[in-house]
């Protein structure tokens, strides 16, 4: 039953990966010129002219001289033999750049994921539990800041603590020497030591925003007939939050998988432009400025995967979780 | 016996409100659900704050030219990263103390050896003058005129309340006609965004059948595509060249694209639920047509959840607007908005030589907290019939 | 640690509430509830306790648990519990989180609570939630526990109890939902039961089989149940002890056959006439005339619900509402549609209204086939065909003045407008019965008998000569009930109207009307004379359902024979 739900749901993402894919694809073509005009427009700037048949040459190689369908459609028959195509900026596979940057990214983002909820959770039960308390108001002021600062924002300030009070650039994930070493014990141990700005500033909002949904729910949940069956049966109090209403309020929790995880991914952009984090999103937007198609066009389809592929997670943990959800 | 004396438990939620606010039996049976509304909205003490300060930032951005002492764009090389100024108001002089507003005015000395520049007060005051007269501007495009909030008293004079920018700015006239840019952006991106959530969400909920189903396949899709590459697709596609006007209106509309999916769900769901609601099957018993069905009887209920859901949605394009602008994806100089200034913060040095930058974010942060806090209010207060 | 052991003085009450108050404490001060409360609770009794919504019965047997709902508070008296073979306890001393009180909850004393589907956890299976109620009281492993469970549930006769300990609440009906909830109440023998309107959401063939669970428990187990209810017939079949309970006080104690015969305070008084005067027709009727004609033949009426999901709009699951239904109804006459929740008689009445289109048969209105009937003829035939709906609060625009609803359809007929659409808004308003100065009011302003009567009046407005009433009266309490439906009365004799009268509530059809359909299942199984089908029912499903309605006499308990209707699936 199960798996045959699964099945269906993967089915369905072909179709729309397929969709995801034109408007991909047209996103990238809608500015005005193509790579080549950027490019030039670059050469430009340090004074280098290119003269009309190099011009006419490049545009062959790189096959924007076609008709945009069949630029598509190539790209497509190249995508589905799992060939993402050339970056025109970097001379190199599409594939290898994106994988050189999305193992820290994926890493930064699961970590982030987990400190979310490992910070949300708590909090937005004892806010609830505590209703009114002044800890419920204290948490409930930060969640609300939280939620309305820009993540960048408390980026600069993080730096601009780190480097007016402790007179360090918290920048980046790894000190200078370690940056082209090869992995090693330090390493890792230097990467920890980076690691968590990231991860507070990015979970910051994701946080916030957490702790309100579970103060909601949980609050909803507490005033629910079975709660007083479960108090009636003789529970203890914490027992009876625990097992049933903040069980019942997790749900929402869980469903946060779908938009958390590709939200990590693309919303860390402005983040990690500001932090200089060697990830996914600052070579996105550079591809998407230089209209470096099949660079940008490959980051679009993987987060859309993401997308689909996250809330399908977050479907099939809420199956698990309350028998209530049918899968149809 | 007659129940017309019964006291009527079920009307305890509106006469619980009405009491709180000192009103008796006899308005709250006569109060319309506006009355109701802002009686229950009243009690929301933050939501009060919000409406205040969300008030006060509208009234900034629509007399941005009169709030600010200085034109923005007037660069001055002997301001450069100029410090703030806290103003004053008890002078005392040779002459006796009084109630005049002044700041120290400050000199700029360079160090000889390592030429880095700072400031120092000079001793002398620069006074101010409330509705004082100061540099032209044009009221709206319309007219010619020079009163200010806050202005020297001697023309020549200039202060910085926020600090000067790296080519001496005043960036408090700055940050004035950013909060024009940046607030009116939220609240055109809102109309943009409840125009399609509305139209596409009313459809879908009243007509439902295929209409809904083709409707929330086509939202569906929306939603699950990763927003931010989209809008900095968009956005890079913006010629940079483009004047500003034709800059803000094309960003208005991606920032509209981040809130009409999820305002033309909440529509929807209320037009499902309501379309058999007993009040409204009557109404088509008495005979009412479609259209008077929708405008009279189902929309006043609607319009209150709608502008909470718009007021929440607002704050999330002004953080939309921040974060491309910040990118320089967003409105270009020399259009100014909070996100533009903000820009200016990204480098490090700038911000450890001058952290009154941050200050554009600050009033983002609280532009924000003042829209979530009016939002919650109206959004608990937006049905003053629930039991 | 048991103190030392002492005989148990059987006579002693189990429970013994003494001059209890609870306030609850809001911001204008302190708010009492309860005003020096105090009744006992004996073994192997049942005491009713009732009255209606507001009058503290709730918080009162939360308060013997300890459990006083914030923000409230226990401002006097005490409460006293003399287990069996122990010392007495006072429950009100206890701590209201301690482990004295918690080893009391569920152990010695059980709950139930009104709403079955609620009160059970929605993400837990039936099973866990009794052996943890159990294994919290008990020190048995998980798999005795379990057995006991099981054995739980057979004893709450639920079909199946092995495979249904490990189902989840949404999977049962009801009625089943309230065994397994009683079940885990009684899982660790409980010296007293409490049941919080237990059987309240339930229709009442299932509720009939409940009190009789409840009464063959007791006498099995021995145990004092307090029973909560607002309903003065199943206080008739089940109680032993009637304590009335009006706005926080207790203004009468007594034996059930005392409280019944001679009442002393007027408000129970109140409760019982209210009841009585529903057990026999209406002495106002007015009966058709013996040659009226057919004003409405309904002929095979049919409307099936389908399920459609997904993209394609596919059926999943159809449900037969309304499975070809025929009647006549004669002018002047008051047709009653009786049936429980799903049988499909509120579907009938809204494809006769055309709210919902019947895919099949003909509504003949005088000529006119309604289900056929095109927009037009339908706007024409509407001012005629009016309905009163059951929920007073949701048939009522909030957002408009009760002149706006009055009028509305006057003004969207074109048949009043300025000032002659004022005076006829206030001269029905004169008619059922309302003041017309409050005509500028909102419907917030008003009681849920008020409301109702403005349904009437919106209802009668265009002089209609059929009005569908859905359940106009089961919103409301029993004491406006009779009012209601007088009013309706005298419009009927007023303006000779027909009616349809849908309602789950066979006293109240009795009370008005003169021929009775019983329904089940989308489908009628029964039609004729009110008073013929409550004497002589030839249908099984109408003798369990007329079986199963209690009757507000305890002198009658006993001597009826219960019918059970278990329909060939």
């Amino acid at each position: 039953m199960l798996l045959r739900y699964i099945l269906k749901r993967i089915l369905w993402m072909v179709p729309f990966l397929f969709a995801v894919s034109i408007v991909a694809f047209l996103l990238i073509q809608a500015p005005p010129g193509d790579y080549l005009t950027t490019y030039i427009a670059k050469l430009g700037e340090s004074n280098e002219v290119l003269d009309q048949a190099s011009i006419e040459n490049l545009r062959a190689r790189f096959g924007l001289d076609r008709p945009l369908y069949v630029q598509y459609f190539k790209w497509v028959a190249n995508l589905l033999q799992g060939d993402f195509g050339m970056s025109f900026e970097w001379r190199q596979p599409v594939s290898d750049l994106i994988w050189q940057r999305m193992g820290l990214t994926v890493m930064l983002s699961f970590s982030t994921l987990l400190f979310t909820w490992a910070v949300a959770f708590p909090i937005g039960v004892y806010s609830a539990v505590r209703k009114y308390s002044i800890g419920d108001y204290v948490a409930t002021t930060l969640g609300f800041i939280g939620l309305a600062t820009p993540n960048f924002l408390l980026a600069l300030i993080m730096m601009y603590v780190g480097v007016v009070y402790f007179g360090s650039d918290v920048g980046g994930l790894f000190s200078n020497e370690y940056k082209n070493a090869p992995w090693s014990l330090a390493k890792f141990w230097d990467l920890l030591k980076h690691l968590w700005l990231p991860i507070v500033v990015l979970g910051t909002s994701a946080t916030a925003s957490l702790i309100r949904i579970m103060r909601a729910n949980l609050l909803d949940e507490l005033n629910k007939p079975y709660v007083d069956t479960a108090r009636a049966k003789g529970l203890s109090e914490f027992w009876l939050i625990m097992k049933y209403p903040v069980r019942v309020a997790l749900n929402p929790f869980v469903s946060t998988i779908g938009w958390v995880l590709p939200n990590l991914v693309s919303g860390a952009v402005v983040t990690a432009i500001v932090l200089s984090l060697p990830t996914a999103g600052p070579l996105m937007l550079q591809a998407l400025l230089a209209q470096d198609m099949y660079l940008a066009g490959a980051f679009v389809l993987l987060l859309s995967s993401l997308t689909v592929v996250g809330m399908l997670l977050s479907d099939i943990l809420l199956v698990l979780l309350d028998p209530r959800v049918k899968y149809e | 016996m007659s129940d017309t004396t019964d006291t009527s438990p079920e009307a305890g939620r509106e006469a619980e409100i009405a009491a709180s606010v000192g009103h008796r039996h006899e308005d709250v049976a006569i109060a319309s659900q506006w009355q109701l509304i802002w009686w229950a909205f009243r009690r929301h003490k933050l939501a009060m704050v919000g409406l205040w300060v969300i008030g006060l930032f509208y009234l900034v951005a629509l007399f941005c030219e009169f709030f600010a002492p200085d034109d923005p764009t007037q660069q001055n090389r002997r301001a450069v990263f100029h410090p703030p100024q806290m103003i004053h108001f008890i002078d005392n002089r040779e002459d006796g103390w009084g109630i005049r507003p002044f700041v120290w005015e400050m000199d700029r000395h360079r160090d000889p050896d390592t030429l880095a520049i700072t400031y120092e007060k000079s001793g002398e005051k620069i006074y101010l003058r409330f509705f004082g007269r100061g540099e032209e501007y044009r009221m709206w495009g319309l007219f010619d005129w020079d009163l200010h909030f806050l202005a020297t008293v001697e023309p020549r004079d200039q202060f910085f309340l926020f600090g000067a920018d790296r080519l001496g700015r005043d960036m408090f006239s700055r940050v004035m006609y950013g909060t024009r840019v940046s607030m009116s952006i939220g609240l055109v991106g809102v109309a943009i965004a409840m125009v399609l959530g509305i139209a596409l969400g009313g459809a879908s909920g009243y007509y439902g059948g295929r209409t809904d189903a083709i409707i929330q396949r086509l939202i569906e899709f929306v939603l699950s595509l990763p927003t931010i590459p989209i809008w900095l697709a968009l956005a890079a596609a913006l010629p940079p060249s483009w004047p500003v006007y034709q800059q803000y209106f094309v960003i208005t509309l991606i920032v509209s694209l981040v809130g009409w999916t999820e305002l033309g769900r909440v529509v929807r769901g209320r037009f499902l639920a309501m379309k058999n609601d007993d009040f409204v099957i009557a109404a088509r018993l008495d005979g009412a047509s479609e259209g008077r069905i929708i405008f009279r009887h189902m929309l006043p209920s609607l319009t209150s959840h709608i502008i909470a859901s718009l007021t929440l949605a607002i704050p999330l394009m002004i953080l939309a607007e921040t974060a491309l602008s910040f990118l320089g994806l967003g409105l270009q100089p020399p259009a100014i908005s909070w996100g533009v200034l903000l820009k200016e913060a990204q480098n490090i040095r700038s911000i450890s030589q001058a952290p009154w930058l941050f200050i554009p974010g600050g009033f983002v942060v609280v532009a924000v907290l003042a829209f979530n806090f009016l939002g919650d209010g109206m959004r608990d207060a937006a049905d003053p019939y629930a039991h | 640690m048991p103190p030392t052991r002492m005989r148990t003085d059987m006579s002693k009450p189990v429970i013994s509430i003494k001059n209890l108050n609870v306030g609850f404490n809001i911001r204008q001060g302190m708010l009492d509830v309860l005003h020096g409360v105090s009744f006992d609770l004996h073994r192997g009794k049942t005491t009713c306790v009732v009255g209606e919504s507001g009058s503290g019965k709730s918080v009162t047997a939360r308060t013997i648990l300890n459990m006083v709902p914030p923000p409230g508070v226990i401002n006097g008296g005490r409460i006293l519990f003399n287990p069996e073979g122990q010392e007495t306890i006072e429950l009100t001393a206890l701590n209201s989180r301690g482990k004295a009180i918690r080893a009391i909850r569920g152990g010695r004393i059980g709950m139930i609570f009104q709403e079955p589907m609620s009160s059970l956890s929605p993400v837990h299976t039936i099973g866990s939630q009794i052996v943890e109620a159990i294994r919290l009281h008990r020190d048995v492993p998980k798999k005795e526990a379990k057995a006991m469970a099981v054995d739980a549930l057979r004893q709450v006769e639920i079909p199946n109890p092995e495979k249904a300990v490990d189902r989840y609440a949404f999977e049962f009906s009801g009625g089943m939902r309230q065994r397994a909830m009683i079940a885990m109440a009684l899982a660790c023998r409980p010296e007293v039961l409490i049941a919080d309107e237990p059987t309240t959401a339930l229709d009442v063939t299932t509720q009939a089989e409940i009190l009789d669970l409840m009464r063959n428990l007791q006498v099995e187990m021995g145990m004092a149940i307090m029973f909560i209810t607002h309903d003065m017939g199943v206080v008739a079949e089940i109680a032993d002890e009637v304590v009335v309970m009006e706005k926080g006080h207790v203004v009468e104690t007594g034996d059930v056959s005392q409280v019944f015969n001679a009442p002393e305070h007027p408000y129970t008084r109140k409760l019982l006439g209210a009841v009585k005067r529903l057990e026999e027709p209406a002495t106002a009727k007015v009966r058709p005339a013996a040659d009226a004609p057919e004003i409405l033949k309904v002929r095979d009426l049919q409307l099936h619900f389908e399920k459609r999901e997904g993209f394609m709009q596919r059926v999943t699951d159809v449900t037969k509402a309304v499975d070809g239904i025929s009647f006549d109804l004669r002018k002047g006459e008051a047709l009653g549609i009786v049936g429980e929740s799903g049988s499909g008689k509120t579907t009938v009445g809204r494809c006769i209204a055309r709210v919902y289109d019947p895919q099949a048969g003909t509504v003949d209105y005088e000529g006119l086939d309604l289900v056929s009937a095109g927009t037009d003829q339908l706007r024409k035939s509407r001012r005629q065909i009016r309905m009163i709906f059951q929920d007073p609060f949701a048939s009522l625009n909030p957002r408009m003045t009760v002149k706006q609803i009055i009028a509305e359809p006057l003004i969207v007929n074109g048949i009043a407008s300025g000032k002659d659409l004022d005076e006829r808004v206030a001269q029905l308003l004169t008619e059922v019965g309302l003041d017309p100065g409050m005509m500028e009011r909102y419907p917030h302003a008003f009681s849920g008998g008020q409301r109702q009567r403005i349904v009437v009046a919106r209802a009668i407005a265009l002089e209609p000569r059929l009005v569908i009433a859905d359940e106009p009266t089961s919103a409301l309490d029993v004491s406006i009930r009779t009012q209601v439906l007088d009013l309706l009365l005298k419009l009927q004799a007023e303006m000779g109207l027909s009616f349809i009268f849908i309602s789950h509530d066979m006293a109240v059809i009795r009370y008005f009307c003169d021929r009775v359909a019983v329904m089940y299942r989308g489908q009628i199984v029964e039609i004729g004379e009110t008073e013929q089908i409550i004497t002589d029912p030839q249908h099984p499903y109408t003798k369990a359902l007329l079986s199963s309605v209690p009757i507000a006499d305890p002198a009658l308990r006993g001597t009826r024979q219960r019918h059970r209707y278990v329909a060939e699936a």
